[in-house]
């Protein structure tokens, strides 16, 4: 008891200790030359790059070269990011086969011909360039292809582990992964399918869910959290347009008649259901997509937000509350990348449920 | 915007990237891993299973012990039942023979010690008689060997027939 108060105590005074000193140090004696910008710093963490960006040292930049791949009007260009030297401002230009193209807030355009310089409006888009077709591998394409890689390396250990095995126990890396997969099989995929039909999509379900959880857990690693992916809508975007369509293409008769003349009701009923019906067709995978993207998004923000704190009061001494507080959330978010990997799992595999479910009255 | 704008080339990338990881994993790892589990599973449900009917065969055997055991007990019991039942019907049957076994033999004795008493007395009767007529004819004689005597004899009785 006497131990426990005596930490309080502690750690009572540490943080209004270092609340007076943050408060203390507000003023502004030590003027930076640039402007700290939370938001810019923010989104550029969150949002996906050409370049992997990973430390500045000593005021320069390291960073992993990522190839760009523009479909342009004339054909395929492709070129390494480093050739824009870390310029993002879109003053420094590239030229190749014949056509020059700059990189401003991580979006690449193709300068008109005879422009030298690119030109902004007043709302900073800019006028005298176009945007090419981008289908570089940007940072977000690398880790996910870091994230597919370990996912084959662990699972086709996993399933070799069963070959060698003669009864087919799991041993070493089986052991560990075995229950994951026996947890989506039977209290994912065996409740909302239904035991007869769940097996057919096993392989969509298990890939979907472990794709998730790994992006999400790479997210959170400190150095590379720049990557990420699974807070990306691009990358939800496609998750929810494959659960979409294998809905849709599993759905039997009993699923298209719940949807355009719902069975059991009156006429006008029916009627009055069936454009909320066809909504709610789109609204499901929509609201996957709205959901992993918030969730991953949001702790990647409020994580930085924290650690912004420290450059917005300008003083390394809110550096403990940051990270205390980063620590905390850093947890939750551990949770989280399970909780939304389970979620999209659980609601895609109810939507097929849903679609393939006979009609029982 | 730019945060919730989908972008093109990435949605291409996570297409493929997407698509190869389901096919490649269904093939090389879901199919094995799944396949595995479920054989796994069914090995333990059939080893449950025999388990199960063995015990089953085990109880059965054990009941069938159980009742030819008790089956050999009543045969015992109704063996023995039988076998003092017989005794007991042999001593009555024995008793019951001997009985009039020896009722007969009294009865047999008892009409031939009649049918002797009669032969005896009727030679008893036939005996006092001839005695009788040799004491009798002895004394006639003796009583008529003397005139005197055969005389007094003749008077005496005449006097008797006079007194009659």
């Amino acid at each position: 008891m006497t131990l426990n108060t005596f930490k309080n105590v502690l750690f009572s005074a540490l943080f209004i200790a270092i609340s007076f000193v943050g408060y203390a140090s507000e003023s502004p004696e030590n003027e930076n030359d640039k402007e700290f910008n939370a938001k810019e710093m923010i989104m550029h963490h969150v949002k996906d790059a050409h370049e992997f960006h990973i430390v500045d040292w000593n005021g320069k930049p390291i960073s992993i070269a990522l190839p760009i791949i523009l479909w342009t009007d004339q054909g395929l260009v492709t070129f390494m990011s480093s050739e824009f030297h870390h310029d993002d401002s879109g003053s420094h230009i590239v030229e190749k086969d014949g056509m020059r193209f700059v990189k401003y807030h991580e979006k690449i355009y193709q300068l008109e011909p005879n422009v030298q310089e690119l030109a902004f409006d007043d709302e900073h888009h800019p006028t005298n360039a176009s945007l090419p077709t981008d289908l570089s591998i940007t940072r977000n394409v690398f880790m996910m292809w870091v994230s597919v890689i370990v996912l084959l390396l662990v699972f086709i250990s996993t399933a070799r582990v069963y070959k060698k095995s003669d009864h087919k126990i799991p041993t070493g890396i089986a052991g560990f992964m075995e229950p994951l997969i026996v947890f989506v099989r039977d209290e994912i995929a065996k409740p909302m399918i239904g035991d007869h039909k769940y097996k057919k999509y096993m392989p969509y379900l298990l890939t979907i869910f472990f794709f998730i959880w790994i992006n999400n857990i790479f997210g959170l690693i400190p150095i590379i959290n720049g990557a990420n992916v699974s807070g990306n809508i691009a990358f939800t975007l496609t998750l929810a347009v494959f659960t979409f369509l294998v809905t849709t293409f599993s759905g039997n008769k009993n699923y298209w008649k719940h949807i355009f003349w719902m069975p059991g009701v009156p006429v006008p009923m029916k009627i009055f259901l069936m454009p909320i019906e066809i909504v709610g067709m789109f609204v499901k995978p929509i609201s996957l997509m709205i959901r992993l993207f918030a969730n991953i998004t949001a702790g990647h923000i409020i994580i930085l937000a924290l650690m912004s704190l420290i450059f917005i009061f300008e003083t390394i001494a809110v550096a403990p509350v940051s990270v205390a507080f980063s620590l905390f959330i850093g947890l939750i978010e551990i949770v989280v990348t399970a909780i939304q990997a389970y979620i999209f799992t659980v609601l895609s595999a109810l939507y097929i449920g849903m679609a393939t479910e006979e009609a029982h009255h | 915007m730019d945060l919730i704008t989908p972008g093109l080339g990435l949605v291409f990338w996570t297409v493929i990237t997407f698509l190869f990881l389901l096919i490649i994993l269904k093939k090389f790892a879901w199919k094995p891993i799944l396949g595995a589990v479920s054989d796994r599973e069914e090995g333990i449900k059939k080893a449950l299973a025999s388990a199960e009917n063995a015990r089953k065969e085990m109880e059965n055997l054990h009941a069938d012990n159980e009742r030819i055991l008790k089956e050999a007990r009543a045969e015992r019991e109704a063996l023995l039942k039988e076998a003092r039942d017989i005794k007991i019907k042999m001593i009555d049957d024995a008793k019951g023979e001997a009985q009039a076994q020896a009722d007969k033999i009294i009865e047999q004795a008892q009409a031939a010690i009649e049918s002797e008493k009669k032969a005896a007395m009727a030679e008893l009767k036939k005996h006092v008689a001839d005695l009788s007529i040799d004491i009798a004819e002895k004394v006639v004689r003796a009583e008529l060997s003397n005139k005197d005597k055969q005389l007094e004899l003749v008077e005496s009785m005449l006097g008797e027939a006079k007194l009659n």
